[in-house]
């Protein structure tokens, strides 16, 4: 069982099988140390993103220490603001959107958050990816 | 506003996207990912699946409800724009709406959209159309039943000489010139149904 204190993981992805894929390279470097989810393509299994199974995806890789989510393209994030907006209320809050490469962001949050850092050093580890 | 006329406002609106899927996909398919229309329809589908239940509610809690199919079945980036769209139209007006209302109401969801988007006016969006349609309302022009869907379709094509700031046409950069937006024709085919059934 992945530890539930431990920040958790979402990768958002237009293609399924990317989404999966990163999942997979996150998995081999922090086994279920983290708790992890995806959301990849739409609703009718093709590419696209979609609201509703992120949201899923929010509540698979939920903690208590919160959730950070990695996005690919443009709609994946707006999807993805959608879905935080639309969760309860007390745990808004504790999930964050970062602004990294998907696979890269991926594994370098779920690696600090394996090591039970808190949500905002968990984000700021996969940003510092992004001015890199 | 009675249940009897916001049935027909869905209806007119869920048919327009449906009978113009083709049409928007083919927009999307030359600055976009070619999946607008299919997505406008597969969320204007679920909306009529509920329509008589959406229509026998309160105007603000039929608007919420339809933006929230939206967002739930729409997918892509125009299921947030456009669920937010309604959303917040549904937040902002009155059961029984004047013009001023709906002005007012329309300027909210606007900032609401602009927001979701991170975008404003000029950037080839389904803003480029709201903006002008809004003013309009706003500025109180007779005969807008019959004004609005013109200025609606000459916004969504004035928007073809533009430059795609945001979305993915954005990543085509100057390539998305000379084609006019999908989600500006899809905002200028809603006003244009919703309009259908007013007026003379």
């Amino acid at each position: 069982m992945p530890s539930r204190s431990n920040v958790g993981i979402v990768i958002v992805s237009h293609s399924r099988k990317v989404a999966e894929g990163a999942a997979d390279m996150v998995r081999q470097m922090v086994g279920d140390s983290v708790p992890l989810a995806t959301a990849g393509g739409n609703a009718d299994g093709g590419l696209g993103t979609d609201v509703a199974s992120i949201m899923t995806a929010i509540d698979h890789a939920w903690s208590e220490s919160g959730v950070a989510i990695l996005v690919d393209l443009g709609g994946a994030e707006t999807n993805s603001e959608m879905a935080v907006e639309m969760m309860p209320e007390e745990r808004r809050d504790r999930i964050v959107i970062c602004n990294a490469p998907i696979v890269e962001g991926a594994v370098m949050a779920a690696t600090e958050a394996s090591g039970g850092s808190p949500l905002a050093v968990v984000r700021a580890t996969a940003e510092e990816l992004a001015s890199a | 506003m009675d249940a009897a006329l916001q049935k027909k406002l869905i209806l007119s609106m869920a048919n327009a996207m449906i009978s113009h899927a083709e049409e928007l996909t083919a927009l999307d398919q030359a600055i976009g990912d070619g999946d607008h229309g299919l997505n406008m329809k597969r969320g204007f589908e679920n909306v009529l699946e509920h329509v008589d239940a959406t229509a026998a509610k309160p105007l603000p809690e039929a608007l919420k409800a339809i933006g929230m199919a939206l967002v739930m079945k729409v997918g892509g980036a125009s299921g947030p724009l456009y669920g937010t769209l309604f959303m917040s139209l549904g937040k902002e007006i009155p059961p029984q709406p004047s013009l001023d209302d709906a002005a007012r109401a329309l300027g909210a969801a606007i900032e609401a959209v602009k927001a979701r988007g991170k975008s404003d006016f000029g950037q080839k969006t389904m803003l480029d159309v709201l903006g002008p349609v809004h003013a309009a309302i706003a500025d109180g022009a007779s005969d807008l039943a019959s004004t609005l869907p013109v200025i609606a379709a000459e916004a969504a094509e004035a928007t073809a000489p533009l430059k795609a700031i945001r979305g993915r046409a954005s990543f085509l950069g100057d390539r998305s010139i000379g084609h006019v937006d999908p989600g500006a024709r899809s905002s200028a085919l809603l006003v244009s149904a919703i309009c259908s059934n007013f007026g003379v």
